[in-house]
């Protein structure tokens, strides 16, 4: 009897670990892009990346899409190479969507922003693997004042 | 000056013959070819003992400790407008943070200290001897399932005082200070992250949970079986455990988000 | 006569102390031999080396014929088995009942369904007159009581060999008397092998076919009980009439009394 006591109430112990465990990943994380969905992959290149960093998020008019999932060096030139991993759901981006870095609120964190290009019949889609081409760096405040003395020297 | 040399010489010969002998006393523990039918029931009676019975002090700690996080940081961030990020302060403090490190410190004193004690009295009272001379491996059917138990109740418990120490922030932030309350859990979703910080939160508490373990168990069974020894091992259990467990959250922080 | 345990020539150190030199002694099968001494000089020692718990650094301990210092884990398990050792606090598992104490090692060690166990284990307990107390804790017991218990668990697998470590020591005259009759009578029904560590010259005198008295690291006398009792080298006269002191000093070892007292008036 006594045993069988024990055991239940180790039964629900372990239940009730389960259950907190759910409810962390449920309520308090974010259930979107989890690995567990389709997803896709895209890359782009860019001058620079600013403080972009793998996880940060991509978004289509301020709607979370997908993320950064790797950040590499590519070419003679080292350029700065950015996979993202998009959700199946939006796979419907023409060729001439364009990717730009932009930042949330002035001190925010840096994220990817992705818009639509049109489409036409004359258009493909963007597919895995697919390289967006028009890109925008991210704004880096150092050479934007360094522009903004210099233009104010030539003046 | 000779003398305080060879104190340190003296005591770093102790610390190395201590880590050595735990360590045998762990592999002579978890080695050899297990035995599911015999181990079993007293790994389910030592989770009771080690698991359930802290389970109450670790739901009472998570609560006030929530609430109090919920509070603290309301008078804080309402300052700057940013009560809306009360959720993922919260949470984050807990997941990270506070769930295993507290727990891990609540565990050493509370499962812990019992452990050493349990041990030191079987030690004192012959019972390991008595064991060993009925040809049983005391490593094994005493050590073995304690150990086992406090490796896998520990981060349980802490995921129990991570949850509901969430809440108790939730019943403090939204009930009674009034921050919305689908800003609260959505601004925690939005923060939150299932591998950064849930899966971290477990992984450190992991850690813990072995180390606690194994500095109660190896303080117990090396005890000097006298009333005098199992006291000052029960002492030195939670001081050294409590200790391990902050310096190895300050390194297993510096990796993990450094 | 059959030797069941033949050591030969111990020596024995803890830390720098050293306990034994030289130390032999025989045990006969079927037996019940004394093993007697002052207190301080290792007689639970001697058990737990005969054990294997702990290993001789010089000489032979034979059980049976196997050499415990040198048997592997396993070889030494094998052993044990055989053998059984009553502890002077009884060693009873505190979180059992006196039944399961006396089940725990059938249920270990042997394969035995749980209705023929509980056969054995009432038999054992009725053999030492507890079979009334079988559903109360260590805890509940009085000091003698637990004894007795720790009794029928030590024979509950019928072992050959059966060591007792200051089994009177604590006792009232009544449970003395009741663990004198009990050893006696085991080792008469059973054809138990007996070692009996104890100070307590007069009950183990009663009880013992052979004893030996170890002090100064070694056996000073052996000998039936009335040899002994007839030997007449001062160390065995002191320790067999109990005198204060003798061969074996009643001072610990110190520096001349009068300088010492000096010491502190210069």
């Amino acid at each position: 009897m006594e045993s069988r006591k024990t055991q239940l109430s180790v039964g629900i112990f372990v239940v009730l670990g389960f259950a907190a465990l759910l409810f962390l990943g449920l309520r308090a994380a974010s259930s979107s892009v989890s690995t567990g969905e389709e997803t896709y992959q895209l890359y782009a290149k860019f001058d620079n990346i600013g403080g972009l960093k793998v996880r940060s998020p991509v978004k289509v008019g301020g709607v979370v899409v997908g993320r950064v999932t790797s950040i590499t060096l590519d070419g003679e030139y080292y350029e700065p190479l950015v996979e993202f991993t998009i959700n199946k759901d939006y796979d419907d981006f023409s060729e001439t969507s364009s990717v730009s870095i932009l930042t949330s609120g002035l001190l925010g964190e840096q994220y990817v922003g992705l818009q639509p290009g049109f489409i036409d019949d004359s258009m493909g889609m963007l597919e895995d693997g697919d390289y967006i081409t028009d890109t925008k760096s991210a704004i880096v405040l150092e050479e934007l004042i360094g522009q903004f003395l210099f233009s104010q020297g030539e003046g | 000056m000779i003398e305080m040399i060879r104190n340190i010489g003296r005591y770093t010969l102790d610390t190395i013959a201590g880590a050595g002998k735990s360590l045998l006393m762990l592999f002579g523990a978890l080695a050899g070819k297990p035995q599911p039918a015999k181990s079993w029931p007293l790994f389910i009676q030592q989770m009771y003992v080690v698991g359930v019975l802290s389970l109450l002090i670790i739901i009472v700690s998570g609560l006030f400790i929530g609430m109090v996080l919920a509070l603290q940081g309301y008078t804080i961030l309402i300052d700057y407008g940013a009560e809306q990020s009360l959720g993922p302060m919260v949470a984050l403090s807990l997941l990270r943070e506070l769930g295993p490190v507290v727990t891990g410190l609540l565990f050493a004193g509370r499962a812990g200290s019992a452990l050493t004690a349990e041990i030191g009295l079987m030690k004192a009272t012959e019972q390991l001897s008595s064991l060993e001379m009925m040809a049983i491996d005391p490593l094994r059917r005493v050590i073995a399932p304690r150990f086992w138990a406090g490796f896998v109740s520990m981060p349980i418990l802490a995921l129990i005082f991570s949850a509901v120490g969430i809440y108790g922030g939730f019943l403090v932030g939204v009930q009674w200070l009034g921050v919305d309350d689908g800003a609260f859990w959505s601004v925690m979703q939005s923060s939150v992250d299932w591998y950064d910080d849930i899966l971290n939160g477990i992984i450190k508490s992991l850690v813990f949970a072995f180390v606690v373990t194994w500095i109660a168990l190896y303080k117990g069974y090396n005890c000097t079986p006298t009333s005098a020894g199992i006291s000052s091992a029960t002492t030195s259990t939670v001081v050294t455990a409590s200790l391990a467990v902050l310096g190895l959250d300050f390194v297993l922080t510096a990796l993990m988000f450094g | 006569m059959e030797t069941l345990v033949e050591i030969d020539d111990v020596k024995f150190s803890h830390g720098e102390r050293l306990l034994y030199d030289g130390l032999s002694l025989t045990v006969p099968r079927g037996k019940i031999v004394a093993v007697m001494g002052p207190s301080g000089i290792g007689k639970t020692t001697l058990l737990r080396l005969i054990g294997g718990q702990i290993r001789p650094q010089q000489g032979s301990i034979k059980v049976a014929g196997h050499n415990i210092p040198t048997l592997s884990r396993s070889d030494l398990y094998q052993v044990r088995k055989r053998i059984s050792m009553l502890f002077q606090s009884g060693a009873l598992f505190t979180d059992m009942t006196v039944f399961d104490n006396v089940a725990f090692p059938l249920r270990e060690h042997s394969k035995l369904p749980e209705s023929i166990i509980r056969t054995i284990v009432l038999m054992k307990l009725e053999a030492v007159g507890l079979r009334g107390a079988r559903d109360l804790f260590p805890a509940e017991l009085s000091g003698g009581m637990a004894r007795r218990a720790a009794l029928a668990r030590a024979i509950a697998l019928d072992p050959e060999l059966i060591m007792y470590d200051e089994p009177f020591a604590g006792q009232d005259p009544i449970s003395m008397g009741v663990i004198v009759k009990l050893i006696r009578e085991l080792s008469s029904s059973l054809g138990l092998t007996s070692i009996i560590v104890s100070h307590d010259v007069k009950e183990v005198m009663s009880i013992a076919d052979y004893a030996y008295i170890i002090a100064n690291k070694k056996v000073v006398a052996k000998g039936t009980p009335k040899e002994l009792d007839e030997n007449a080298s001062g160390i065995v006269k002191q320790f067999m009439r109990g005198e204060a002191d003798g061969p074996v000093p009643f001072h610990y070892e110190a520096d001349d009394y009068f300088d010492d007292l000096l010491e502190g008036s210069k």
